[in-house]
């Protein structure tokens, strides 16, 4: 069964309470809206890239808990590193919130992702998300528009 | 049954057996669907057991039987909404949203002309806002809204500027958000006054208010057979029949029409029109059955029982949360029906929901489809809890157990 405190982690906790990078950039940062129509969560990504380098990003917007701390963890563990590694911690969150099939328990007993919990550092904190699957799309809402904001940028 | 128990018809409930997370279900969620006595359940299997066969036209025992059923729900629904003109009347749908489109799809294209005006109000479900939003685009109606006050209530100061060139006022009986009950009757009134047309969404009322067609004169009423103990998959417009005989049909096909050459067609007469296709048969069964069942309570002591709940829930919400748990909704309970919606200070709904589900409480997160009312407060969204016939004092015991749990674990 799946527990409360697998989902309301500490940590994630204090990111809702005390959200890091929140607010706006001016131009030339890029401005980018990302919605939930199911639930009516919004966020704006403001991210500025200079040289290759996301060096710095802000957020904005009303959600749950776990749309806004996961942004706010999003925010920073992003922010100062090349688009590369951007992308890379993208991919390896999208791949955390997919549970692997035939196990209910989610993506914390496989064994490959053990290596991402531990590249995830703090982001970790978000894997018991996996296992309320009506709140993936809350988790990964931050991630969906910053991966837009970055394919808009490099347009 | 002689004297209205909450109890007994828990005891009906076979869904109530539930264990939710190691706690028995707590189900405050019949604001959008209310569960199904097993009387409701035998009734369609019943049906699928022993006369399934489609409907109309079939010669043999069991058709004939099948097309008893169906009928038979046309007067189990003008009986128990008290239907001026009886089951000719009576159109099945798929649900309430289907019935608010063939009204506009049919009724309203055909009538209304560019800039006619269809006047609802803020506090309305998608169902009764949608269909007339196409209606503008496709024919250049006006959609206008009554506005609702701080006090959750329709504000009818300006109504009489509010009525000049409309033909049609919808609204909703009771609002699925705010739990306001509204004046139905004086705006039938207000609207045949003006010349106009009246229909109540009673997606909330019927299962929770009695009802009665000729005392309310409206026009239309719609409503859906899965929020008053009945199976999902059918709805129900009522129209008066001379406006009936006078719309054109909605949906093309078999069971619609009178006769069909390689030149046209010629429609059916009565509700059979606006019934193309395969109607849903089981579920006409399931519905007479709830139906008969809400006719055995009595829907005066249901609306009795559930304004007993809400007041003492209203009590004790805003005594134990000293206004961290603000209502969204009317205090008074004359002037309201047992939907709450609760704003949590400093808690989204979707974390009051995920919290109060741990134990085992089922109610609902989200804008519940009225997105203009929501704006009109300055919300994204509430969670809402909901009763039915067979909720007790104890699902509120369970409701401020879970939800003090979720304002200490976020605070």
């Amino acid at each position: 069964m799946a527990n409360l405190d697998d989902l309301y982690r500490e940590i994630i906790l204090d990111h809702y309470r005390s959200p890091r990078n929140r607010g706006e950039l001016a131009p030339p940062a890029h401005r980018t809206e990302g919605f939930n129509p199911l639930c009516g969560d919004e966020i704006v990504v403001y991210a500025l890239v200079e040289n290759g380098v996301l060096s710095d990003i802000k957020l904005t917007g009303h959600g749950c808990s776990i749309s806004q701390s996961s942004s706010s963890l999003m925010s920073s563990a992003v922010k100062g590193k090349s688009l590369e590694q951007v992308r890379e911690t993208i991919a390896t969150f999208k791949e955390l919130m997919t549970a692997p099939e035939g196990t209910s328990d989610g993506a914390v007993e496989n064994s490959s992702s053990d290596v991402n919990l531990r590249r995830l550092g703090e982001l970790a904190a978000l894997a018991g998300v996996v296992k309320f699957p009506v709140r993936i799309k809350c988790a990964t809402l931050a991630w969906n528009t910053l991966t837009q904001a970055l394919d808009e940028i490099s347009a | 049954m002689t004297r209205f128990d909450p109890r007994l018809v828990r005891g009906d409930i076979p869904l109530m057996n539930r264990v939710i997370n190691g706690r028995p279900i707590t189900y405050l969620d019949s604001g959008a669907s209310s569960l199904t006595p097993r009387s409701v359940i035998e009734a369609m299997d019943r049906y699928y057991q022993n006369h399934h066969a489609n409907v109309h036209r079939g010669v043999y025992q069991t058709a004939n039987e099948a097309t008893a059923i169906y009928e038979g729900a046309r007067d189990s629904a003008a009986h128990f909404l008290n239907a001026p003109g009886g089951s000719e009347e009576i159109v099945f749908t798929k649900n309430a949203t289907e019935s608010f489109n063939l009204l506009a799809r049919s009724w309203g294209a055909h009538f209304l002309r560019p800039g006619d005006v269809v006047l609802v109000s803020e506090m309305e479900h998608h169902a009764n806002i949608v269909p007339w939003f196409q209606l503008r685009e496709s024919h250049g109606i006006e959609v206008r809204f009554i506005p609702v006050g701080d006090d959750f209530r329709l504000d009818l100061t300006n109504i009489e500027e509010l009525m000049r060139g409309v033909k049609l006022v919808s609204v909703s009986a009771m609002s699925n958000v705010l739990g306001t009950i509204n004046p139905i009757r004086e705006l039938a009134d207000l609207a045949h006054a003006h010349g106009a047309l009246f229909a109540v969404d009673g997606a909330q009322s019927v299962a929770h208010l009695p009802t009665d067609l000729v005392a309310l004169d409206a026009d239309f009423m719609i409503f859906s057979a899965h929020k008053m103990l009945g199976p999902t998959g059918l709805g129900v417009l009522w129209a008066r029949e001379e406006i009936l005989k006078s719309m054109p049909p909605f949906l093309g096909g078999g069971g619609m029409i009178k006769d069909v050459s390689t030149d046209g067609f010629t429609p059916a007469s009565g509700p059979a029109k606006f019934e193309a296709g395969t109607p849903p048969i089981a579920q006409a069964a399931g519905f007479t059955a709830a139906v008969r069942y809400l006719e055995g309570l009595g829907m005066d002591h249901v609306a009795a029982h559930e304004k007993d709940l809400t007041g003492d829930a209203l009590t004790r919400l805003a005594l134990e949360f000293e206004g961290r748990v603000r209502v969204i909704g009317p205090a008074d309970t004359e002037a309201r029906g047992g939907v709450i919606s609760l704003d949590v200070e400093g808690v989204h709904p979707h974390d009051v929901a995920q919290v109060l589900d741990q134990f085992g409480v089922c109610v609902r997160p989200g804008h519940h489809c009225a997105k203009p009312l929501m704006k009109r407060f300055g919300l994204a969204a509430t969670a809402r809890a909901s009763y039915g016939p067979y909720s007790l004092v104890s699902d509120t015991d369970v409701l401020l157990e879970a939800l003090t749990h979720a304002v200490e674990m976020f605070g």
